[in-house]
């Protein structure tokens, strides 16, 4: 016989977006404490509003599963006389197990007892295994609140716990666990009592708490896709707002209001922004995707006097835009030149100067990016980056994004246009802080690119100057998100670049003249990038490739295009055996001292076979590297398999004569150089 | 209902949930947490119940009087219990529909805030009450004031009174509220805002400012170690309010913004450990107290 089981954790209102975390590690914690009490259960499910963490379990067994153990007694010798006949020894053994001595057992010398434990019942085990449930869950933020002792993440008001009908009873922070739980705040009578866990859903639905968070989801999305149709728009549902406003309504109703059609004049942004991330509601959009006048909003509570709730809404989205209104007016009194001029009083990081001297140093850099970048930016793209890298932080300083603070970069592109800047300049101002979150796109324009390629050195190189190389948690300006965006721009854009270079003006810009300062710097940087390099490749690549073209990470496009052209080159026939041959080489290479080659001391015909093939590959693989060919180098390299592998077949290297062992040594030397141009084939994993 | 109306009502009616009846404290400040009736009494094991209405000054938020929505000088109800009911939430339910708000024809949400205030070294869990999408009241579990653990646990729930007068009064702007028959919040409160704002964005002396801030900073520091709280902390919210006039005058740096703070924060942190010797001494009456009504 099974019963389906229920906890109920009432409490005041929990933080929105902590309660997907709950219900995913209240489910695990669940599923592990019935696993280890040896309770057997079908399905776990956790359900939860904002006033409830509640806990489901399907078909659980009424009692711990029974279980058998041999517990082993004395030895033969001693348990069992001549005749064959237990003694007081083994018969005292079987008492002690409560077991009768002709259910012992004998096995390789000695006497077992069979122990059967019949399981506990369930409810007794689970009134002592909820508390310590309840108390192991763990939050970001925990309260203490009255006078207990007790913390969690808000107060608990009241517990639910039933096992089919039955109250399973427990204390937890002064709270009894019963069958009442508390409906609606407003739609219902207040407390209701839980008949079963198999009524809990729809008793909970006749208190007007819709209480699986799926169902819920399902009607909220519904409602305001049917409000919007109705006014004839289409509603921007994004996840992270529909997930946010799901766990902040217990019974939803959407319902639409209206703004005023002038407040559409702004940037759609400064429109969306108060609505969407201050207010939690959602935009309405024409069939055109031109936003509307109307926002939708989701209420906790039935559909009686709408009409208040909508006109309350109304009168506050209005006091939110007209504030807008009035921040884009004061702004537009001056162009985004006027504005950077006050960025001379906005510090930028301590003892790192102003703002102001931030955007002369993306000046600088970006057109050091443009130049180092050739023929791949055209003079046009040059002039807008560096247009744009001039007034990219002005709208700091506005009013709406000092209101708005996640609008950096969009008033600038919006204030950049009205200002007549052009519209690649414009789209850069905005690009320049791409990635703004994980999974966030990239720049698009040439000169976005530039920017944000600039902005994130500078903004790296200046927090490192300071010391503040990101650790564990700590990465308060987000550095390795900005990291990241840089590998995945150069590997997007294909642009082939030296970091050391710009890294290296970065600190001319920033004033770090100390030389063993700048040393740390460089290394930290090129650790710091090796570490994203790595994040970046290694869902798609062999982590012995990236190990083997990892040092190498001051050009990261020439680095994911070995990593690809390696992995190529191992699909080959041969690869293994040439693997081997350029490893051989690596390792006596590194007993070299020098790579000059002597040609007069080249005697024996192996020797000289492979010198020759080395100056003609060298020659061949060189230029395949230099136009980042690494598939047509790696081809060329495998051409010299075979002359090593007759080399190390009939010449003995470790010669008696010192010089010629010398020249034969930098002869190899030599090759591997040219092998270490594409990988350090020693970290490759081959059999 | 009228201004000064939605004040009886609020006062009447946590005073008649045992709540002392304060009033605001005479030196300028920046939130009635700061009131001592908060900032200090919270401190301790002794049992507080207040309520008071507390003017709150934030220079920077002034606007000459020209903003519909925004004052250099707002007022709040603010309530404390300690330690925190267990039917607070329905307490505050409650508290709104004296004054006119039933909770069946709103929207009446609690929105996660965490409220913090790094002057005070002070930090708490709760929400922000929205009504209908308006902000109404901050509710808070303090956790630390005085960078002192709060135990048992004091609730704080601090109405913003402007707002919801013009809400319930269905008026746009806030010189518009009506304060008492044929006087309204503009008549009464208008040139202030504008000859505030005014010293606080053009006119002060950022000279004396600063001066005035080292001064009340040393006196608070010599009061404090002769042990006298009271005196002691009327200089830390001196402090404060100077601190938040440069800040309003454009005068603090961002880097020397932390510093300032830190230079608060201490004084308060030296109040508040003050206070816990100086109750300890004193054996805690209010404890007692609350002992002798129980038994």
């Amino acid at each position: 016989m099974t019963k389906n089981f229920l906890l109920e954790i009432g409490t005041e209102e929990i933080p929105a977006h902590v309660m997907p975390l709950i219900l995913v590690q209240l489910k695990d914690l669940a599923e592990k404490y019935f696993k280890d009490a040896r309770i057997s259960a079908g399905e776990f499910q956790t359900l939860g509003t904002p006033r409830r963490i509640s806990l489901l379990v399907k078909n659980v067994a009424e009692s711990q599963a029974d279980v058998e153990e041999e517990k082993r007694g004395p030895s033969v010798k001693i348990a069992v006389d001549a005749k064959g006949n237990y003694t007081k020894a083994a018969i005292g053994f079987a008492r002690g197990q409560k077991i009768s001595p002709e259910d012992l057992i004998t096995r390789d010398g000695y006497i077992y007892a069979v122990v059967h434990e019949s399981g506990k019942k369930t409810t007794e085990i689970l009134q002592t295994l909820l508390p310590k449930m309840i108390c192991d869950l763990t939050f970001p933020n925990n309260m203490h609140w009255g006078s207990l002792d007790f913390k969690f993440i808000r107060p608990i008001r009241w517990l639910v716990s039933l096992f089919g009908d039955e109250v399973i009873p427990f204390e937890v922070a002064s709270v009894c666990s019963g069958r009442i739980s508390r409906g609606h705040r407003v739609l219902s009578q207040g407390e209701f009592t839980v008949n079963s866990a198999d009524s809990y859903v729809s008793d909970c639905e006749k208190n007007f708490v819709i209480v699986d968070q799926n169902q819920r989801r399902a009607m909220i999305t519904a409602q305001i896709e049917a409000v919007a149709k109705e006014r004839g728009g289409k509603a921007e549902i994004s996840e992270e707002l529909l997930e946010e406003v799901l766990y902040l309504v217990e019974y939803p109703t959407a319902l639409s209001g209206d703004f005023e059609i002038k407040y559409l004049n702004l940037p759609p942004e400064a429109v969306i922004t108060p609505m969407r991330d201050h207010q939690r509601y959602f935009p309405v959009k024409d069939l055109d995707g031109k936003l509307m006048p109307i926002f939708v909003t989701v209420r906790n509570g039935g559909r009686d006097y709408l009409d208040i709730v909508q006109h309350g809404n109304e009168r506050v989205l209005k006091a939110r835009l007209e504030d807008a209104q009035f921040f884009f007016n004061e702004d537009r009194k001056k162009n985004l030149d006027e504005h950077r001029e006050k960025l001379k009083t906005v510090v930028f990081q301590e003892g790192l100067g102003s703002v102001y001297e931030k955007t002369q140093r993306l000046v600088k850099l970006s057109e050091k990016i443009a130049d180092l970048l050739g023929e791949k930016v055209s003079a046009d793209e040059r002039k807008n980056a560096i247009r744009a890298a001039e007034i990219s932080k002005a709208d700091l300083v506005t009013g709406m994004v000092t209101e708005f603070t996640e609008l950096q970069g969009v008033m600038g592109r919006e204030y950049a246009k009205l200002d007549g800047e052009n519209s690649e300049v414009a789209a850069a101002i905005d690009e320049h802080y791409m990635p703004r979150f994980a999974g966030d796109s990239q720049p698009k324009t040439t000169a976005g690119k530039i920017l944000s390629f600039a902005d994130k050195i500078d903004n790296i190189v200046a927090t490192f100057s300071r010391g503040l190389v990101p650790t564990g948690s700590q990465d308060p300006f987000a550095l390795r998100r900005q990291a990241l965006g840089i590998v995945n721009l150069l590997t997007a854009a294909n642009w082939s670049i030296h970091l050391s270079e710009i890294v290296c003006l970065a600190m001319d810009l920033l004033k770090v003249t100390d030389k063993v300062g700048r040393e740390k710097i460089q290394n930290d940087f090129a650790e710091f990038m090796k570490l994203r390099v790595k994040n970046v490749l290694s869902p798609s690549t062999r982590y012995d490739v990236i190990d083997s073209v990892i040092d190498d990470v001051d050009d990261i496009f020439a680095l994911t295009l070995k990593a690809h052209a390696l992995e190529q080159f191992l699909a080959t026939p041969d690869a293994v055996k040439n693997v081997q041959s350029f490893v051989r080489v690596g390792n006596l290479a590194k007993k070299a001292e020098s790579d000059e080659i002597d040609e007069k001391l080249i005697t024996l015909e192996a020797e000289q076979v492979l010198y020759k093939a080395f100056e003609a590959i060298e020659v061949v693989a060189g230029e395949l590297i230099d136009k980042k060919d690494f598939i047509g180098a790696l081809d060329a390299l495998k051409k010299l398999s075979a002359p090593i592998d007759s080399f190390f077949d009939s010449v003995m290297v470790m010669d008696e004569n010192l010089e010629i062992r010398k020249n034969r040594l930098a002869l190899l030397k030599s090759v591997d150089n040219l092998f270490k141009k594409i990988a350090d084939f020693g970290k490759l994993v081959v059999i | 209902m009228k201004y000064q109306e939605l004040i009886l009502a609020l006062q009447k009616f946590w005073t008649d949930k045992g709540c002392v009846l304060g009033e605001p404290y005479d030196i300028e400040k920046g939130a009635g947490t700061m009131n001592p009736l908060t900032f200090l009494k919270v401190l301790g094991p002794e049992p507080w119940n207040v309520v008071y209405i507390e003017p709150s000054r934030r220079p920077a938020d002034g606007r000459y009087g020209d903003n519909p929505n925004r004052l250099y000088q707002h007022h709040q109800i603010q309530m404390i219990m300690k330690p925190s009911p267990d039917n607070i939430q329905e307490l505050y339910l409650d508290s709104l529909a004296a004054i006119g708000i039933e909770k069946e024809k709103h929207d009446i949400r609690f929105v996660e805030d965490n409220w913090e205030s790094p002057t005070l070294g002070a930090w708490g869990l709760g929400w922000e009450v929205w009504l209908d999408g308006m902000e109404i009241t901050q509710f808070t579990y303090f956790q630390q004031v005085g960078s002192q653990d709060i135990k048992p646990t004091a609730v704080e729930i601090t109405y913003g009174l402007e707002r919801l007068a013009m809400y319930i009064q269905g008026v746009e702007n806030v010189f518009d509220v009506e304060w008492a028959a044929g006087v309204t919040y503009g008549d009464v409160f208008h040139q202030n805002e504008f000859e505030q704002t005014s010293y606080a964005f053009d006119l002060s002396d950022e000279k004396l400012l600063f001066d005035l801030f080292e001064k009340y900073e040393a006196e608070a520091v010599r009061v404090i170690k002769l042990g006298y709280v009271h005196p002691a902390y009327d200089y830390v919210l001196k402090c404060s309010h100077t601190f938040n006039l440069l800040d309003a005058r454009g005068a603090i740096s961002v880097s020397e913004r932390t510093a300032f703070i830190g230079r608060v924060r201490k004084l308060a942190r030296m109040c508040a450990e003050e206070y816990l010797k100086q109750r300890e001494k004193l054996g805690y009456p209010l404890l007692k107290k609350s002992a002798e009504v129980t038994a």
